[in-house]
């Protein structure tokens, strides 16, 4: 990876004029944000605004049209860029948890130190029962994904991603795919997460979530962000018409 | 003479027809057992080497180059779409003009593949292409998603294919697989046709030389195939429950 002379002092993520379309779809047309390092934003919109496409462009799990994407400091769209040294930096849970069936939670959560990092075993599976804990899991190690409820599988995920360090951490719908009552314990992990200084990016449909962790919120509504701002301010004082008729439909 | 040989000599005395030669007759016994050898080495070698040519296969229809995956199409259309009897002797007759010879005395020409190498090759190649379609289903039922959590982890594309979507795939393909391994071992009996000393190739020779024998042959023909075929499908499905994942896939 090529050096850059990025700060901490600067925006971890940046994105800016952001276009992208499948086909004749354009589903991002400009979209522009910052994120500063420990900040947990959250974007939220209906269906089809182009959220979840938004944050798998930050890893590179899709191309884009045109604009830039920053991850500390490096575009990530570059032909040139390592992608691996860049999903590194940034950790991805998935709406779906998308663990792999045929390995326990805990070699799950090894197999990328493992075989990425190709760190020491013995290291790699004390951090990853360090993590299972973390995620409240402890005692659920040997248990193979199908044996776990989806709350279970989903904090598991989120264990996996952390055994990489990354620097930033993408969530896409994540508790989407819930039941009511598993819902909590997986925000309760990302929460714990959150207050813990890493940087979060979340898409969500948890409105009471977003507003009890995210320092910034962003609404978007066909492939733009009609309107941002802290949640103190975002949830009451919304003043386009699209963001106040998303807030009445949900909250 | 011991009881189990006076047993079946007194059977073919009272009825010629039932002559279980191999059973008491030491030079008949020694025919039928190395043609018993050579049909479990040919199933073994080519089962092996399906297996092995069925994943390169696989692995090279997922490549880049629109080339690589024409040549793995045309080889599977090629196999697959002709009868396993005519490769057989293509592959000897044809292509075993062209292959180089030894001399070990500086009189004899003996070519470096034998026509039990030919068969192992073409009986190979020949089950190679079911298996090639076998494992790429078996590929194609793995979600992109699983794949994509794999990349999104650092994973390279040869990464995870070793470790996320082959084991998965290969899980998948084993009911499959089991099917067309059945099949080849039963296929084996044609390398008859290129004189590959094999069970029904001794057994037929039994039987032209000694035509009361011909009853006796065949029912022990039908007798080994199911015990032989019999140890591999339970073979297989041992390994599918050893296989199998808690939680997945039912």
């Amino acid at each position: 990876m090529t050096t850059t002379n990025w700060t901490p002092a600067q925006p971890i993520v940046s994105i800016r004029d952001l276009h992208k379309s499948f086909g004749d779809l354009e589903v991002l047309k400009g979209i522009s944000l910052d994120v500063m390092k420990g900040e947990v934003i959250c974007v939220i919109g209906p269906s089809g605004s182009g959220k979840s496409t938004l944050i798998r462009c930050i890893n590179a799990l899709n191309p884009i049209n045109s604009g830039s994407i920053l991850v500390e400091g490096q575009e990530v769209h570059d032909p040139a860029l390592d992608k691996l040294a860049l999903r590194k930096k940034v950790g991805m849970v998935f709406q779906q948890y998308n663990l792999f069936p045929h390995k326990t939670a805990l070699q799950n959560v090894m197999m990328a130190p493992l075989k990425v990092l190709k760190r020491p075993r013995d290291e790699v599976e004390k951090h990853a029962r360090e993590l299972m804990n973390r995620v409240n899991l402890q005692g659920k190690e040997d248990s193979y994904p199908g044996e776990l409820s989806g709350g279970q599988q989903q904090r598991v995920a989120i264990a996996r991603s952390l055994a990489m360090n990354p620097d930033v951490m993408l969530f896409d719908e994540v508790t989407a795919a819930l039941d009511p009552e598993t819902v909590k314990e997986v925000l309760l992990a990302i929460k714990d997460l959150a207050q813990s200084g890493m940087t979060c990016i979340l898409v969500t449909h948890e409105m009471g979530f977003a507003r009890e962790v995210a320092d910034h919120i962003y609404f978007t509504d066909r492939g733009v962000i009609v309107e941002h701002g802290p949640p103190a301010t975002f949830f009451t004082e919304a003043k386009d018409p699209r963001t106040q008729e998303f807030l009445s439909q949900i909250l | 003479m011991n009881g189990f040989q006076q047993y079946f000599f007194d059977l073919s005395a009272d009825h010629p027809r039932w002559n279980f030669i191999f059973f008491y007759d030491p030079v008949q016994t020694e025919r039928v057992l190395s043609g018993l050898w050579m049909t479990v080495q040919l199933s073994v070698s080519c089962v092996v080497l399906s297996v092995i040519i069925g994943l390169v296969g696989a692995w090279l229809q997922g490549a880049k180059s629109p080339l690589v995956r024409a040549i793995v199409q045309g080889y599977i259309q090629f196999f697959r779409n002709t009868p396993p009897l005519i490769q057989l002797l293509f592959f000897y007759f044809a292509l075993g003009q062209f292959t180089p010879t030894y001399s070990p005395d500086g009189w004899l020409e003996v070519p470096i593949i034998s026509n039990v190498g030919w068969a192992i090759i073409s009986l190979s190649f020949f089950a190679a292409a079911f298996n090639v379609e076998i494992f790429r289903a078996g590929i194609e039922a793995i979600p992109e998603s699983t794949q994509e959590a794999s990349e999104a982890l650092g994973m390279s594309r040869l990464q995870t294919f070793l470790y996320v979507v082959f084991p998965l795939a290969f899980r998948v393909s084993l009911p499959a697989l089991n099917n067309n391994l059945v099949n080849l071992v039963k296929t084996t009996t044609q390398a008859l046709a290129i004189a590959v000393p094999e069970l029904l190739y001794q057994m037929v020779s039994i039987y032209n030389d000694y035509s009361t024998a011909q009853y006796a042959c065949m029912v022990v023909l039908f007798v080994a195939y199911i015990v032989l075929v019999g140890l591999l499908v339970f073979g297989m499905n041992s390994w599918e429950r050893a296989a199998r994942i808690p939680g997945y896939g039912q």
